[in-house]
């Protein structure tokens, strides 16, 4: 049996308490875990300045040159694994069977996380708007244009509370240590193979592994690291990102109830956006925080939801091995059902229509013994009242809403990304003005078509590094 | 020691529990010296409990008793008449809403950690050395029994104030600010307990207080065993082998003493078995027989205790002359233990929250 020790400042520490993490479908144990306790965390968290002062031993560039080297190790190489080793096709293996996601999207994302890494440099240049990289780890330096500045650390670590259900989120912390920051990390319980395999990657690519803590463990570590750590991430829901708002030391990522706006300029040409649609809905199992939960528009609503229904809606689950497998299955107990009722009892709401039940041949919800699937499902409303107008899923589900395009922006709600289909420059205006909206995209951009040359809800660097005043000598007289 | 020699004591112990049992039920069930509320249930009893109780196995004649019975009043419907004119203490569990459970005490805390003085060893926990108190106040139990646990090895308690049902409200509210904030006002208490010359050397502290003071003595630059401590007991919230284990290895050093132990109003307190390496950590608990039991059941069948090993729920007894709990059924599970030199009697092991209640109950707030 495959046993993942606890990383403490890269030393392997074997703990009284371990649990065994499971295919979802068999039951069967992939792995035994061992756990950390929260006041291991809080007595590791002492030393964390020692993370920041080796890593700042390398050059940003030379972390960069190993982040490449990692980016090729993590995705082609046989890598230690605990007592164990681990291929890249067992990577994505064992990742599907404890997560649900089919083999393939496993890979799909490793291929992202390898393309960020694979291509630091120019993603810190951008998030830096072309800083000399010199300047963060010196906190201070003149830029070519004469100008002193300074960035200031505001951790020496950066702690994540890593979500089970969407390995995609991995790409957030991939720069984290070429900018000579420590890294501490919490898995899922049910998906520490993306933290481990990133943390080998790095080490056999020369980056110490006295910089990395990893901690399997119960929410009790989440919260130890959250308390330790003075920047951290963590992914949940809504009463997670309601529970950190406003906390600077905290970034909570939950649901993005991304979207797709038709401007009144460009609805009428819907049929040629179909594949768009589809796509930011379906990619992923829908399971990203950047997948499309909503489609608005003023008019052509109901043909939209039609089209979409007849793409989605006779989607079927497939073995996680098959290639074409285009369902993640629900790995908690309960949780498909839990969804299935509140989307039945929501559609009763007035104006409310499920468009795609007639195309799907069967039920929603298609329950086996230990896990559960939701088959696509595309709404569609009158209006922007009903409740299930603006929510989303861990599956592919979109609601189609009928809204004027002058209501959109205020009623839309909080948005993580909003591609908007419209060549109107005064809508386009108001679309750039919107703060409402985090990652705007004007043209034909699916919701999942990412830059990671851009910055995800919040640049990194403002998170972690701090703008401020230095000088060393007086300033011009005036 | 032998098989031959533990089994003697086994049956030595098992003779003492029934003649605890025979007089326990004589004593609450008599109209003489019983308590107005044993005294009124026994007429809904289709069997004589003065008649029909002559061994511990006998109690399975009692329905399970049941913890709502020590919601609301009158207290006094507790007290038995042959301690009628004895002063009464009440201690209180939960209640962050509602009203909380209450038992009546004379003596029995007072009682419990004398039993349990006697096993603490006395170069850990010198005798005439004063305590810190780091639990709950209020109306627990805990803050007056370690009091006197103090008192009776010759020493004085220092206390801190701390209301769990305030933090136990903060968490609900999902106020993780201001549960530190909290902690940190407890823990501060206690840090000016130790700076203030007190010659403290023995505490009791709940794991989760223990482990944020060690950690901020340590952030001034100090320790536990700085601070003059040599010997802890701790308890009353859930205590892990990976937690005794880093408590051991990184939070105290070698010098300090600490002991688990597990218990609660109802039934006093439970002593941990002596460390052993070859345990690796795991934490056996022995009740404080004959005054009370802790039973191993089966989660389907109450009444039916489960093999050496297995897993099932906490079942308490309680049998004092001021107290009579005819089998509790505790919101804990564990392992079933076998009878040790020191405690001839069933042990459990890995007490954790009862997987049925687990995910709804607010555990080890302080």
């Amino acid at each position: 049996m495959l046993e993942i020790p606890v990383i403490r400042w890269g030393q392997p520490y074997e703990s009284m308490e371990k649990d065994k993490i499971v295919h979802f479908e068999t039951g069967e144990a992939v792995a035994t875990v061992n756990n950390a306790n929260a006041g291991l965390i809080k007595m590791d968290m002492r030393k964390q300045g020692k993370a920041r002062d080796i890593l700042r031993q390398f050059s940003i560039d030379q972390l960069c040159s190993m982040a490449e080297k990692a980016a090729d190790l993590y995705q082609n190489a046989t890598l230690p694994l605990g007592n164990g080793t681990q291929s890249p096709a067992e990577f994505c293996r064992m990742q599907s069977a404890t997560t649900g996601l089919p083999e393939h999207m496993c890979a799909g994302n490793m291929k992202k996380n390898a393309y960020v890494l694979r291509n630091m440099r120019h993603t810190l240049e951008a998030l830096t708007r072309g800083l000399p990289l010199e300047i963060l780890t010196k906190g201070y330096g003149m830029e070519s244009r004469g100008v002193m500045v300074s960035y200031q650390a505001q951790t020496n670590v950066l702690g994540m509370v890593l979500p089970s259900n969407s390995p995609g989120v991995h790409t957030l912390w991939m720069p984290v240590i070429p900018l000579q920051i420590g890294l501490v990390l919490k898995p899922g319980p049910q998906e520490p193979w993306t933290p481990y395999r990133m943390y080998e990657a790095f080490a056999q690519a020369g980056v110490p592994r006295e910089v990395f803590c990893v901690y399997p463990g119960g929410p009790e570590c989440g919260a130890a690291v959250l308390e330790t750590c003075n920047r951290a991430m963590i992914f949940g829901g809504i009463p997670t990102v309601e529970r950190y708002h406003g906390n600077p030391r905290v970034q909570a990522h939950g649901p993005g109830f991304s979207k797709i706006l038709f401007g009144d300029d460009m609805v009428d040409q819907w049929e040629k956006y179909i594949d768009l649609m589809a796509e930011s809905v379906f990619a992923n199992s829908g399971r990203s925080c950047i997948s499309c939960s909503g489609i608005w528009a003023s008019r052509h609503t109901e043909e939209i939801a039609e089209a979409l229904a007849k793409r989605l809606g006779p989607i079927a689950p497939l073995p996680m091995s098959d290639p074409k497998s285009p369902l993640a299955a629900f790995t908690v107990p309960g949780a498909a059902k839990a969804v299935n009722a509140q989307i039945e009892e929501l559609v009763k709401a007035p104006g409310v229509t499920e468009v795609s039940a007639k195309y799907r041949n069967g039920d929603r919800h298609v329950a086996h013994e230990r896990y559960d699937f939701l088959r696509p499902t595309v709404i569609h409303c009158t209006s922007t009242e009903p409740a299930i107008a603006n929510t989303e899923y861990m599956f592919p589900f979109v609601s189609v809403v009928k809204c004027e395009q002058k209501d959109m922006i205020s009623k839309i709600g909080g948005t993580l990304v909003a591609s908007c289909l419209t060549k109107d420059e005064s809508w386009s205006r108001q679309l750039l003005d919107a703060t409402n909206i985090d990652r705007l995209n004007i043209g034909e951009v699916k919701t999942i078509q990412l830059h990671w040359m851009q910055p995800h809800e919040g640049n990194i660097i403002d998170f972690l590094f701090r703008a401020r005043a230095f000088q060393n000598s007086p300033p011009p007289s005036h | 020691m032998s098989d031959t020699a533990l089994a003697a004591k086994q049956a030595k112990a098992k003779e003492l529990l029934d003649e605890q049992t025979r007089q326990t039920v004589r004593w609450h069930f008599s109209d003489e010296t019983g308590c107005p509320f044993w005294l009124e249930k026994k007429r809904e009893f289709k069997f004589d409990p003065l008649k029909e109780v002559n061994s511990f196995e006998d109690l399975k004649k009692f329905p399970n008793f049941e913890d709502e019975w020590l919601r609301g009043g009158p207290i006094r419907r507790w007290v038995p008449k042959g301690l009628a004119d004895k002063p009464v203490y009440v201690f209180e569990t939960g209640g962050t809403t509602g009203i909380p459970k209450s038992r009546m005490v004379i003596e029995d805390h007072w009682i419990d950690y004398e039993n349990f003085s006697d096993t603490l060893p006395d170069e850990h926990f010198p005798r005439g050395s004063n305590w810190l108190m780091l639990g709950p106040s209020g109306p627990r139990r805990l803050r007056l029994a370690v009091e006197h646990l103090a008192q009776y090895r010759g020493g004085i308690c220092f206390c801190v104030d701390l209301d769990p049902r305030w933090v136990v409200k903060l968490l609900k509210k999902g106020d993780i600010s201001g549960v530190k904030a909290y902690a940190d006002h407890v823990i501060d208490q206690a840090v000016t307990i130790l700076s203030a010359g007190h010659d403290i050397k023995c505490a009791f502290a709940t794991p989760k207080l223990l482990e944020a003071l060690a950690l901020k003595l340590m952030d001034k630059g100090s320790s536990i065993e700085e601070s003059g401590i040599k010997g802890i007991f701790a308890g009353g919230t859930e205590f892990t082998p990976q937690w005794y284990r880093f408590c051991r290895e990184e939070l105290l050093g070698p010098n300090v003493y600490i002991t688990p132990t597990y218990g609660n109003t109802l039934m006093g307190l439970a002593c941990g078995k002596p460390f052993d390496p070859a345990d690796n950590f795991k934490i056996t608990y022995y009740a404080p027989q004959p005054r009370a039991v802790i039973e191993t059941v089966e989660f389907n069948d109450y009444n039916q205790v489960v093999p050496y090993g297995s897993t099932g729920r906490v079942k308490l007894y309680t049998m004092t002359k001021e107290l009579f709990v005819p089998g509790f059924m505790e919101r804990d599970e564990g392992e079933r233990e076998k009878p040790h030199d020191k405690y001839p009697w069933d042990g459990i092991s890995g007490t954790r929250p009862f997987h049925e209640f687990a995910a709804t109950t607010t555990v080890g707030v302080y």
